[in-house]
Order: structure tokens, then sequence, then C-alpha cells
């Protein structure tokens, strides 16, 4: 008696759990769960009226999404101008102490240029770096353990495609996994779902750089053993997926514990404007 | 005049903070990740916030508004749209039902139910993502962050609770 009086009292609670509507609740749970799995399963959707509606909402939540996060956004950036000022005698210490000798770098700079500009003709090579390129606003800097990807004020309107490359400056920062209407996302090569193909000069070996969530490095995967690598070699990509053009920037290698380690060139932390390949 | 209308604001945002603090977290992503010895560690703010208001005041967060806060999570995470509605009105769920069935309510109870219903959220959530969506997730790092938000609950709880005491305090007065 007092077992089927304790199932009653059970399936009463999940019942209510479920059908009720509380005080100001205009829909039940059960309702709003079977909306949310119509929701969901539209993402079969890949095109269509569907497609552009879902890319519309998208682009009218990033808006307000960089409206909201404006005042945390100007917060961190005068965050890191005060850690750089708190910095700057210590950086200026360190660059004082170092023997520079600039007129002898810029000679030795310009005699490679122009040994490059002479062998490039020697071998007929094609410009491997896209000339157009679309100058674009970082608008939401989404950094958590699961995604590291940004979001630019650029979308398919503007010629932007899925998988295009992004750089700031000419250093690699990462390719294109998303595109809306007014807005894109990218995918930045530290996420932990990021695989470049690059190559490490001057030993020339090909490998995997396998982003770790960390802003400032990334792993090695496939390194060949017998090739002589060192701390301070730098890590271009290597184009050989054919979706990403070869020999953009990437970090340089560093050593932890044993480990190779590629540092990133391009700081994470304060991605403002890129560059996307159009 | 000034002061009663700034009363006015301060005790409507006392009134709607729930509400405002979890659409804030779904706007902003907020997570508070941070790195120690080599691993990263975040909150799910979002969890603690529903599980507690449902729990305590449920007048205060409509179920409506928790869906549509679960589609803006979805799109500024990149997540397929509705997968965090369907965890958020789930641990509304369960919130609810051990609403219902508890007669004595104490932290500690709540406590234990919140890291039971955290783990049952996040399991469905890797379940939908891996089987249906091939998304590439990590189980570790998913049950590590819910295990992470199980610990601060209690703090996050006593806040809660201080800000629904002036809450009723503003009622009161009035």
């Amino acid at each position: 008696m007092a077992t089927e009086t304790g199932r009653d009292d059970f399936v009463i609670a999940i019942r209510s759990a479920f059908l009720k509507k509380g005080t100001r609740q205009k829909f039940s749970l059960f309702t709003l769960l079977i909306i949310s799995t119509l929701v969901l399963s539209l993402e079969y959707f890949k095109s269509g009226p569907v497609d552009t509606f879902r890319s519309i909402a998208k682009d009218l939540i990033f808006k307000g999404s960089f409206f909201i996060s404006e005042p945390f956004v100007y917060i961190k950036k005068n965050y890191y101008n005060f850690k750089d000022h708190l910095q700057m005698y210590e950086k200026y210490t360190e660059l004082k102490n170092k023997n520079y000798n600039l007129d002898s770098l810029k000679n030795e700079n310009k005699f490679y240029k122009s040994e490059n500009n002479r062998l490039k003709k020697l071998i007929d090579e094609k410009n491997i770096y896209s000339k157009e390129s679309l100058l674009s606003k970082v608008l939401l800097d989404q950094q958590s353990p699961y995604l590291k990807s940004i979001i630019i004020n650029k979308g398919f309107k503007h010629g932007i495609k899925l998988g295009t490359v992004v750089k700031e400056k000419s250093y690699f920062v990462g390719k294109i996994i998303n595109v809306n209407f007014l807005t894109s996302r990218i995918l930045l090569a530290n996420d932990l779902n990021s695989k470049i193909p690059v190559i490490i000069e001057p030993s020339g070996a090909n490998a995997i750089l396998s982003g770790q969530g960390n802003n400032n490095y990334a792993g090695l995967e496939y390194l060949p053993k017998l090739k002589k690598i060192k701390e301070g070699d730098i890590v271009y990509t290597s184009g050989i997926d054919g979706i990403i053009p070869q020999a953009i920037p990437v970090g340089k290698i560093i050593e932890i514990n044993e480990n190779l380690f590629v540092e990133f060139f391009v700081d994470f932390n304060q991605l403002k404007y890129v560059s996307v390949n159009k | 005049m000034a002061q009663s209308n700034l009363r006015k604001i301060y005790k409507n945002f006392i009134h709607a903070f729930p509400l405002l603090f979890i659409f804030f977290l779904a706007f902003t992503g907020f997570d508070l990740t941070f790195f120690l010895f080599e691993n990263s560690f975040s909150f799910n703010f979002i969890y603690a916030v529903i599980f507690y208001w449902v729990l305590k005041k449920p007048e205060r967060l409509g179920y409506g508004l928790i869906f549509l806060v679960g589609i803006i999570n979805d799109v500024v995470q990149n997540f397929p749209i509705g997968i965090s509605s369907i965890n958020y009105l789930f641990l509304c769920a369960i919130a609810s039902f051990i609403r219902a069935r508890t007669l004595m309510p104490n932290l500690l109870y709540d406590w234990i139910f919140f890291l039971i219903a955290i783990m049952i959220v996040s399991s469905v959530n890797y379940t939908i993502l891996t089987l249906v969506f091939d998304y590439p997730i990590k189980y570790g790092t998913l049950m590590f962050s819910s295990f992470i938000t199980f610990l601060i609950y209690p703090a996050l709880s006593k806040i809660f609770y201080q800000i629904t005491i002036i809450d009723l305090r503003e009622e009161n007065a009035q």
C-alpha cells in the first residue's frame, strides 16, 4: 500500500514538472521540449529558406552580443594596456642590453630580398599570396574550452567563403568555419579541433599543427623523428591539404619539458582586425 | 523624485536579476575560463542560475525565456541550435521535480541534487552532440566543467539567497 502511494507521488511529481504551468508561465516544459526538438531537427536543412532564416537570426544575435560585450571588451583592452605599461621598463632594459647592429641587419635583409626575387624569377614561381584580401573587424571573441573562435563583421554578402584563410598582418590566425549573411565565424589555430598541415623550416619537416586550447602555443603531431628540429625554427603552413595556401607563417618552435610546441606569432587575446583571403 | 526613480530602477533590477543575469551570460558566453597546471577550467554559470531559481523562485524565470536563452547560447557557442534549450529545459524539469518532492529543503540536499542534475543534463548533451551531430567534443572536458560548476554551487547559492532576501525586503517595503 505504502509502495503504491510512493509510486503515485513520484508519477504526480513528474507529471507536475513536465505538464503543469506555474505562475506567470505561458508554456509547459513538455511543449517547450517539443519545440526545442523541432528547432534542433531544422539543423539538417543546410540550404533554402530555413538556412537563410538561421543566418539572419545568427547575425542579429551576434550584433546583440557585440553591443552587450562592448563594455567588457573595453575593460579587457585597458587591462592589457595596463599590463603592457607595467612591463615597459623591463622590456626597455631588455632591448637596451641587446646589441643590435641595425645597419648590418638592414643590409643583410636587402641582400636576402634581392636574392629571393632573383631565385623566384629563375624558377618562374607564381605568387602564392592572394592579393585580394578583405579587412574585417572582430565583433566577438569566444574563447571557452570547447571553442576558440572569433566572429567577424563580414559574411557571404561580402564574398566570404567557407574554409577561407584568415590572417593578422601576414600571420596565420585560422579559417572560416561558418558564414552568415553579415557575419562569419573563424576557428582559431589554437582550438582543440584545429588541425593545420605545416612545414618546419629550415629542416623541411612536415607535421600537423594541433590546437590544444592554449592561447600561446599548440602541439605538433606526426613529427618525423629523424629530422633535426630545434628551438626557434619557423613553422609555415604547408598547403598540402589544398585548401590553406602554403608559406603563411604560423609560429616558432619552443621546447617545454623536452616536448616541441609551436609558439604562435599572433596574440589571440588581442585580435581586433583580421584580413580574410578572397 | 530622482531618488525615487533610482530606487525604482534598483528594485526592478533586483527583481529581474536572474533573468538579466542569464541573458547576459548567454549573450557574452561568459564562463570565466582560466588555465591552471596546463589545464583549462571553466564554469557553466547558466546551469547554476537556472537550477537555483527554478528550485527556489520559479516565478522569476519563465520557461519560455529559458528556451530563448538556450537558442542564444547555441548561436554564440556554435552548437546546433536547440541543443542548449533542451539541456536547460531538462534541468528545469529536474529542479521542478525536486521542488515537488522535497519537504525540508537544505543546501546540502540541493548541492547533491545539483550534481545529479548536471551529470544527467551533460550526458544528454554529449549523447545528442556526438551521436546525432558528430560534434567533436571531449567527454572529459564537458564533465570536468560540470564538476567545477558543482563545486562553486554553494557559493553561488549563498549569493542568490542574499539577492532573494533583498528582493523580498524591497517588496515588503512597498
